[in-house]
């Protein structure tokens, strides 16, 4: 039996750290789905298809930029110290994974921006038809597209490694006390963006392609939500305990019903059913994945403030 | 260089806490929060039990992951003592420090930024014991250079038994607990 007893009460603190509200998962959410869509779209530019009249390339770069925009209002609305946000660009903390996260957000933008840049929204270009110019001069050079696609992909991976690895750096809080948190919102975000792009394309062999993807990315995902409950359970007492609150603790019924069933399992069942044509495809199964996304950040959030070292 | 941490007896300790007091005190912490504060630990099982109470604050880790994560470099640790301190006008408030440090031994500050125990640097640089450390009416709190052999808290480790809090979170605390 223990019994601690202490006599501090500071706000955010106790009874137990919860210095991260709504505004953190949101900005992680929006943040991996972003770098999801950036992968898609990079995967795209490569292949070519932004030669396609109806594909998706012309869609996703910038709403990536507006995404992620709010994600970084939410980032920007969790500061105690707003005036100060400059700060962060004003060096460079090799150890700080919130660091990396600043200067990897500032390199994100141009690399969406000229992805915009090959497909602009026919609405875009009758606005605006020097933009429509320079999207035929950046579209017409085989090499810059590709170059683009390809920063594209590998800012994507970054920003979706990221968004896992700024929680994974806080080894405070044992739940985040894992490796593999970087895969699993990369995962998560990229399915979340399969799945938003599913939702959006017009292609119809786009959206069997996406929604054939969606299934592969949600499963590996499954597989490493369970690497990553298994390496909490085979660690130390602290982090046992860690894990313990999604296996019979406070958050076991959000995660299991919220994350995993609604989130990856039914999704995932929905989607092979329509992508070996026994049911139509619907949005059911994409806004479900979009959802598993956004609840997935709540639940790792808020649960691994919740853990805590023990001795 | 200088090494500073603490030595407390919890053998000595009443949970008086004339330590969070003067703690308040001197660095005018604000209402409702706390630079340190007092613990009551009671393990075993009736009707053997144990309970230690002592006095708690930032530990000044040697491996500290405050700093380590804080992105503005607002959080350092500081010559002389290595003692982990906080920028004011470099911290943006992301409370990436708060959630990094096992302890909980931070909280924010009403203007915004990450605050926490300084050791009095401002009194030591004088020449003071810290302000806890001064006014403990059972004087078992000890403040010094541990990597003094000489001083008084490497002398106090050496005769007596003690202990750190949660070692196995690897920070390498610098407040040391006599049993």
């Amino acid at each position: 039996m223990r019994e601690l007893i202490l006599t501090r009460h500071n706000d955010l603190v106790d009874p137990f750290v919860h210095v991260w509200g709504w505004e953190i998962p949101l900005y992680l959410f929006l943040g991996g789905w972003v770098a999801g869509m950036m992968i898609i779209n990079g995967y795209f530019l490569l292949r070519g298809r932004h030669r396609e009249d109806l594909c998706v390339c012309s869609v996703l770069p910038g709403l990536g930029v507006v995404l992620l925009s709010l994600g970084m209002l939410a980032l920007f609305l969790d500061l105690e110290h707003k005036l100060y946000v400059w700060r962060l660009y004003t060096t460079f903390k090799i150890a700080s994974p919130m660091s990396w996260g600043s200067w990897i957000l500032l390199l994100v933008y141009p690399a969406l921006l000229s992805a915009a840049l090959v497909r602009i929204p026919p609405l875009l270009g009758a606005l605006w038809p020097s933009l429509d110019r320079w999207s035929d001069r950046v579209s017409a050079r085989a090499g810059a597209v590709r170059g683009i696609g390809f920063a594209n992909v590998v800012m994507g991976v970054l920003l979706g490694i990221y968004t896992g690895v700024l929680l994974s750096g806080l080894g405070a809080r044992p739940l985040w006390g894992s490796a593999l948190l970087g895969p699993v919102f990369l995962l998560s975000g990229l399915s979340s963006a399969a799945a938003f792009t599913h939702l959006v394309a017009r292609h119809a062999e786009e959206r069997t392609l996406l929604a054939k993807s969606d299934n592969v990315f949600l499963l590996v995902e499954l597989f490493l939500i369970a690497l990553f409950l298994v390496g909490l359970l085979s660690a130390g007492e602290a982090h046992i305990q860690a894990a313990r609150l999604f296996l019979g603790g406070p958050y076991t019924a959000v995660f299991w019903v919220f994350v995993v069933g609604l989130g990856i399992a039914v999704p995932l069942l929905i989607q092979s059913l329509a992508v070996s044509h026994r049911i139509r495809h619907t949005a059911l199964a994409p806004l479900l994945v979009l959802c598993g996304g956004l609840a997935l950040r709540f639940v790792i959030v808020y649960a691994g403030q919740f853990s805590h070292w023990v001795g | 260089m200088a090494r500073y941490g603490m030595v407390i007896d919890t053998r000595r300790c009443v949970g008086c806490m004339d330590c969070v007091v003067a703690c308040k005190t001197e660095n005018e912490v604000p209402e409702g929060l706390n630079r340190d504060w007092i613990a009551s630990d009671t393990r075993g099982s009736f009707p053997t039990l144990h309970t230690e109470i002592r006095t708690e604050r930032c530990n000044h880790c040697d491996n500290p992951p405050c700093v380590t994560c804080c992105p503005t470099g607002a959080s350092h640790v500081e010559e002389p003592g290595r003692v982990v301190l906080v920028t004011p006008e470099m911290c943006i408030g992301c409370k990436a420090c708060l959630s990094s440090c096992p302890y909980d031994a931070r909280f924010v500050h009403p203007e915004g930024y990450a605050d926490k125990c300084t050791f009095c640097v401002h009194r030591v640089r004088e020449g003071l014991d810290p302000a806890c450390v001064a006014v403990c009416p059972t004087r078992c709190m000890h403040f010094g250079d541990l990597d003094d052999p000489n001083g008084e808290v490497a002398r106090l480790l050496d005769s007596r038994e003690h202990h750190v809090l949660l070692p196995a979170a690897g920070t390498e605390p610098r407040i040391h607990y006599l049993g």
